[in-house]
C-alpha cells in the first residue's frame, strides 16, 4: 500500500486554497459594488417564469402582464426576506415612499389609512398594504419598523419594505412611479396608491393623497375584495 | 524539507497570482473607455440647486467607464441566446412590449438573408425596452448610465471635453436631428470618436439611461407651487437651464415621455461601470 507523504497532503491543500482565494479575487473586481450588483444579477437569472421559491399552496403561473414577474428580494420590517410572488393570493395596495421624507410621505400613509378605515373589518382583513422606500441607504429594517410605530401600523396588514437601488428601479418602472434622488437622502418621486389583484396585476391607481379615501378607488378596492 | 514550506508555497504562488489578476481586471475593460471625475454644467438641474449659489459649478460626476459604441444587434443576439427570458417570444408583457426586436426576423434571428443578418449585426441594436436593456448590461457587470454621465459624455466633440457653447457644434449635432428616421441605421463606430474615445453618442440612435424616469421636468421654475410639491415628495421638478441646448432637451423630452417597457425603432442603448473607489477619484 502506497503512503503519501504529508508534505504532499498539506502542498495539495495549500494549492486548493490558493485556488479559492485565486477565484475570490478574480470575481472582486469585476463587480464594483459586490452586494448590489451580486443582487440584481441573481434576481435577473432567475428567469421570471421560474416559480417562485415560497412555500404558498399551489398556485398558478405569474401571469405575463403581473409586477409578481419581479424577482428582486426584499427585506421588511422585521429582517425577513421575500419575493413579491409570494404575496400572491390577496388583493394588495402598493406605494413606495421613503421614512425621512417631510411632505407627501405621511400623506401617502395616511391616504392608504383612509382606504382601509373606510371598508368593513372582514374587508380590512383581506386588504394587504404594502410600502417600499426608495432610500436603499437611510431605511434599513430597523428604520423601516420605527417608522410603523412612529404610524401605528398594524403590521397584520402593513408591510413595509426595502430592496436594492436596481430593484427599486424596476419596481418603480412596473408601477409606473417616477423617482429622482436628489442630494441629502431626499427624493423628488410621484405618490399614488396602486391597487393589486390577487395576481399582481394592477388594477387601479389613485394619485389623490387624502385622509378620506378617494371614492372612485375606493369602490374599486371594494370590488377587488368581494 | 519540512512540510509546511510546500504550504507557505502554496500561499504565496496563490497570491501572487491574485495580485497580478485584479490589477489586470482593474486597468483592462475592453469596449469602454475611462472618463474621469469632474464637475459638469447638466442641461437640467434642481429647481432647488438653481436658487442654490454653491451648485454654479455644476454637479459632480465620479470617473466612470462608458461603452465606446452603442450596443449591436449581434450583441444582443448573443445575450438573448444565453438568456432565453430575453427572446422576444419569451419575455412577459411586462417587461417589453409587443414591438420589442420587431426588426429581427426570429426570436434568435436577425434576418433570413445572410447578407442583411450580416449587414443588421453590425447595426446598434433598437427596439429594446429599458428592461431589456438593463438587463443586458448587468449580464456583462454593467449598467445603464445615468443621465448626467452620458450627458457629460455627450458634450465632448473630438477635441473638446465640453464643445457645447460652440454654435458650430450646435449646428452639427443638430443637423441629425432634421434627418429623418426612416433610413437604415449605419453601422456602430463609423462616428468620430469624441475626446473620451466615446463613438456615436450623436447622429445614430437614441439612447436609455438608467435613471430616465428620474426626469421630471418642469418648463418653468415658478411651477414649483404648492400642487407641485403634493405631486413630488422633497422638492419640485427639474427645470431646463440650457435654452439653447435643443439636441439635449430632444433627448429629455423624449426619454421623459417613455415607460420602461417601451421600445422604438431608434432608440438602443450602451451599457456604463462604476469604477472602484480607490480609482474613482471621490468628491474633494
Amino acid at each position: 500500500m502506497t503512503r503519501y507523504h504529508p508534505s504532499l497532503i498539506l502542498f495539495g491543500l495549500a494549492f486548493l486554497f490558493g485556488c479559492a482565494l485565486l477565484l475570490f479575487a478574480n470575481q472582486a473586481p469585476q463587480a464594483p459594488q459586490p452586494s448590489k450588483h451580486s443582487q440584481a444579477t441573481q434576481a435577473q437569472s432567475r428567469t421570471p417564469r421560474e416559480p417562485s421559491p415560497s412555500p404558498a399552496p399551489a398556485r398558478t403561473a405569474v401571469p405575463e402582464d403581473s409586477v409578481y414577474q419581479l424577482q428582486a428580494r426584499f427585506t421588511n420590517q422585521d429582517n425577513a426576506e421575500f419575493v413579491l410572488a409570494e404575496r400572491a393570493g390577496g388583493v394588495q395596495l402598493v406605494a413606495m415612499f421613503y421614512s425621512s421624507c417631510k411632505y407627501v410621505c405621511p400623506l401617502i400613509i395616511g391616504s392608504a389609512r383612509g382606504v382601509q378605515k373606510a371598508l368593513t373589518p372582514k374587508e380590512q382583513a383581506k386588504l394587504q398594504i404594502l410600502l417600499v422606500s426608495f432610500d436603499t441607504v437611510r431605511d434599513t429594517p430597523a428604520r423601516l419598523k420605527a417608522t410603523a410605530a412612529e404610524h401605528k401600523l398594524d403590521l397584520k396588514t402593513w408591510t413595509l419594505a426595502r430592496t436594492t437601488q436596481a430593484d427599486v428601479r424596476k419596481l418603480a418602472a412596473l408601477l409606473g412611479l417616477r423617482y429622482r434622488e436628489l442630494a441629502e437622502g431626499e427624493f423628488n418621486h410621484t405618490s399614488e396608491l396602486i391597487l393589486l389583484d390577487a395576481n399582481g396585476r394592477i388594477m387601479a391607481r389613485t394619485d389623490k393623497m387624502t385622509p378620506i379615501a378617494d371614492p372612485e378607488f375606493l369602490a374599486k378596492v371594494r370590488a377587488a375584495l368581494k | 524539507m519540512h512540510p509546511r514550506i510546500f504550504c507557505l508555497i502554496g500561499t504565496a504562488l496563490a497570491s501572487l497570482l491574485c495580485t497580478t489578476n485584479s490589477a489586470l481586471a482593474d486597468t483592462a475593460m475592453p469596449g469602454y473607455q475611462l472618463l474621469p471625475a469632474g464637475r459638469f454644467n447638466s442641461a437640467l438641474s434642481d429647481a432647488e440647486n438653481v436658487a442654490n449659489a454653491e451648485n454654479d459649478a455644476g454637479l459632480w460626476v465620479d470617473a466612470f467607464a462608458l461603452m465606446d459604441k452603442p450596443v449591436s444587434n449581434s450583441e444582443f443576439l448573443r445575450f438573448v441566446i444565453t438568456h432565453a427570458i430575453w427572446q422576444r417570444d419569451k419575455v412577459p408583457s411586462v417587461f417589453a412590449e409587443a414591438r420589442y426586436l420587431q426588426h429581427w426576423a426570429g426570436p434568435t434571428r436577425l434576418s433570413v438573408s445572410t447578407d442583411e443578418a450580416a449587414n443588421m449585426a453590425q447595426q446598434p441594436v433598437v427596439n429594446v425596452s429599458w428592461f431589456a436593456a438593463s438587463a443586458y448590461c448587468e449580464s456583462v457587470n454593467a449598467r445603464l448610465p445615468r443621465w448626467i454621465e452620458w450627458e457629460y459624455a455627450a458634450a465632448a466633440d473630438e477635441t473638446r471635453a465640453d464643445a457645447r457653447a460652440d454654435p458650430a457644434w450646435r449646428e452639427r449635432i443638430l443637423s441629425w436631428y432634421s434627418q429623418p428616421s426612416n433610413t437604415p441605421l449605419a453601422a456602430v463606430g463609423q462616428g468620430p470618436a469624441n475626446f473620451y474615445g466615446v463613438q456615436d453618442l450623436h447622429g445614430l440612435i437614441w439612447e436609455w439611461t438608467e435613471d430616465y424616469a428620474a426626469m421630471l421636468v418642469s418648463s418653468d421654475n415658478r411651477e414649483q407651487n404648492e400642487q407641485n410639491r403634493l405631486k413630488f415628495c422633497g422638492a419640485g421638478a427639474l427645470s431646463i437651464d440650457d435654452k439653447e441646448g435643443y439636441a439635449v432637451l430632444m433627448r429629455v423630452a423624449m426619454l421623459s415621455s417613455l415607460r420602461a417597457r417601451d421600445t422604438t425603432a431608434n432608440l438602443g442603448f450602451r451599457c456604463a461601470r462604476s469604477l472602484p473607489s480607490q480609482a474613482a477619484g471621490k468628491q474633494p
